[in-house]
């Protein structure tokens, strides 16, 4: 476990390949929500060739289903969803520049060696905090799909988001190394 | 009889499931601060005090602790001397979820297909109703928002009685192992040995809702509960799966009569937010 690392987005290259798993970050900037819902349509758009919603590369998708927003908050309640649901949909994302996921839970092998290949990262935000995770999302905009409700692609702005680097662009992989190391 | 109204029945759901989406328990908070004393990794300790942190503005601000504010599960028990009046019980209860959900700027979870259309019902019903009728004349209501990130863990077995008590203890481990990180541990695990296959896995959840801490009033089971959690803590998933030594606060079996051919045996997970509310009318 490192320093505290603050990091914003759009994300290069040369800084996701400093970070190493096990890093703690706060990160700042603009980052996308989706779920599986969004993920299908955008899948969609990949195979008919057509622009999709925002420009994915050097991006972030947060995947979280946000509660309402209660009067003079700026978000409800969002905290990660599990992100296996995710993982078909997600190498094609990543070869089309996405630099960085954030959610919780185990991922395939495809999705990890498309990380290895595009360098990108999946970030660890705890579950179930959702209401203090809030707190870190300082504006919220449907920018697609509004049918899909919580499940839309929202665009957040975020000042110091707490996530772990869970899954480095080497393959280095936090579920894999530390529970061994507690295992009776 | 004792008539009650059915809007009687609405304002009590709306009432319980706005407290158990803000409100964790007592019981919960004591077993996440306990764990925070033991917790062996540094990332597992920042995990838990995040989890506590978060629990506490939850309550403060009655926001919502997860934003996966769950499907509606209730457990009522109606007392056989009970006549409901002025509505249909089952829509009553189903107002007050709605209204809770509406009003509490709760995330509505529910699609009406599960295959092809998966369309929001965007008013987080319907409820999933389980009703006992039992002697007395009071209503009395469990109600439990049940988040999926857990729910997606839960597993079943029909095991056989040459399994015995060390077959059921590795099958809830081994349940636990294969859900890793995904269900937001430390969890607690509802069990349910015996009865159907359908009645395992209810038996299963309504122990999610038993108090941390207490155990199952037969110690032959209890010593089940207590093997599995020890066995389950040393997994090493840890809080948040980030590896440690907190993976699960509480395993709770209860038990039922079953076939002389099965032992079916369900395993509920539920996540670090294990949210319910009891009242009664």
């Amino acid at each position: 476990m490192s320093e505290e690392i603050k990091i914003s987005t759009p994300l290069d290259e040369s800084i996701v390949q400093q970070l190493k798993a096990g890093d703690s970050v706060k990160i700042s900037g603009y980052i996308y929500t989706g779920r599986d819902a969004a993920h299908k349509r955008l899948i969609e758009l990949i195979k008919e060739d057509k622009d999709l919603p925002f420009p994915v590369k050097g991006q972030i998708i947060y995947y979280v289903g946000p509660a309402p927003a209660k009067p003079g908050y700026a978000c409800g309640p969002a905290g990660p969803t599990t992100s296996y649901r995710m993982d078909p949909y997600t190498p094609a994302l990543l070869d089309k520049g996405l630099k960085g996921m954030i959610g919780k839970g185990l991922r395939s092998k495809e999705v990890i060696e498309s990380m290895k290949k595009n360098k990108a990262v999946y970030f660890a935000a705890i579950g179930g905090a959702a209401a203090l995770i809030a707190q870190s999302i300082k504006k919220s905009e449907v920018i697609a799909y509004p049918d899909l409700g919580a499940e839309a692609i929202h665009r957040y702005f975020i000042e110091d988001f707490p996530a772990i680097v869970c899954i480095d662009s080497y393959g280095n992989n936090l579920y894999e190394s530390e529970p061994p190391k507690y295992r009776k | 009889m004792r008539k009650i109204e059915a809007s009687k029945i609405s304002d009590k759901v709306k009432e319980l499931f706005l407290q158990a989406n803000f409100h964790i328990g007592q019981d919960v908070l004591d077993a996440l601060e306990k764990s925070l004393q033991s917790e062996k990794s540094k990332v597992g300790q920042d995990a838990l005090k995040m989890i506590i942190e978060n629990n506490h503005l939850a309550s403060s601000k009655e926001l919502a602790i997860c934003q996966d504010t769950g499907l509606a599960v209730l457990f009522i028990e109606i007392g056989q001397e009970v006549s409901i009046i002025n509505g249909d019980y089952n829509k009553a209860i189903n107002q007050g979820v709605e209204e809770a959900y509406q009003e509490g700027y709760l995330r509505k979870s529910v699609v009406d297909d599960p295959v092809f259309e998966r369309k929001n019902t965007k008013k987080n019903t319907p409820a999933f109703i389980y009703n006992d009728i039992v002697p007395g004349d009071k209503i009395k209501i469990l109600v439990m928002p049940k988040g999926f990130g857990s729910e997606n863990m839960s597993s079943l077995a029909m095991l056989t009685a040459a399994h015995g008590a060390q077959g059921i203890v590795d099958f809830i481990v081994d349940t636990v192992r294969k859900a890793g990180p995904n269900p937001c541990p430390p969890t607690v695990l509802g069990v349910g040995i015996g009865g159907t296959a359908d009645k395992a896995m209810v038996t299963a959840k309504k122990a999610i809702a038993r108090p941390i801490g207490e155990h199952n009033s037969n110690s032959k089971y209890a010593q089940m509960e207590k093997e599995a959690l020890k066995k389950i803590n040393q997994l090493g998933i840890g809080p948040a799966g980030l590896g440690g030594t907190t993976t699960a606060l509480a395993v709770n079996i209860d038990y039922l009569p079953t076939h002389i051919a099965g032992m079916p045996v369900a395993v509920n997970v539920c996540c670090h937010a294990t949210r319910h509310a009891f009242g009664e009318i």
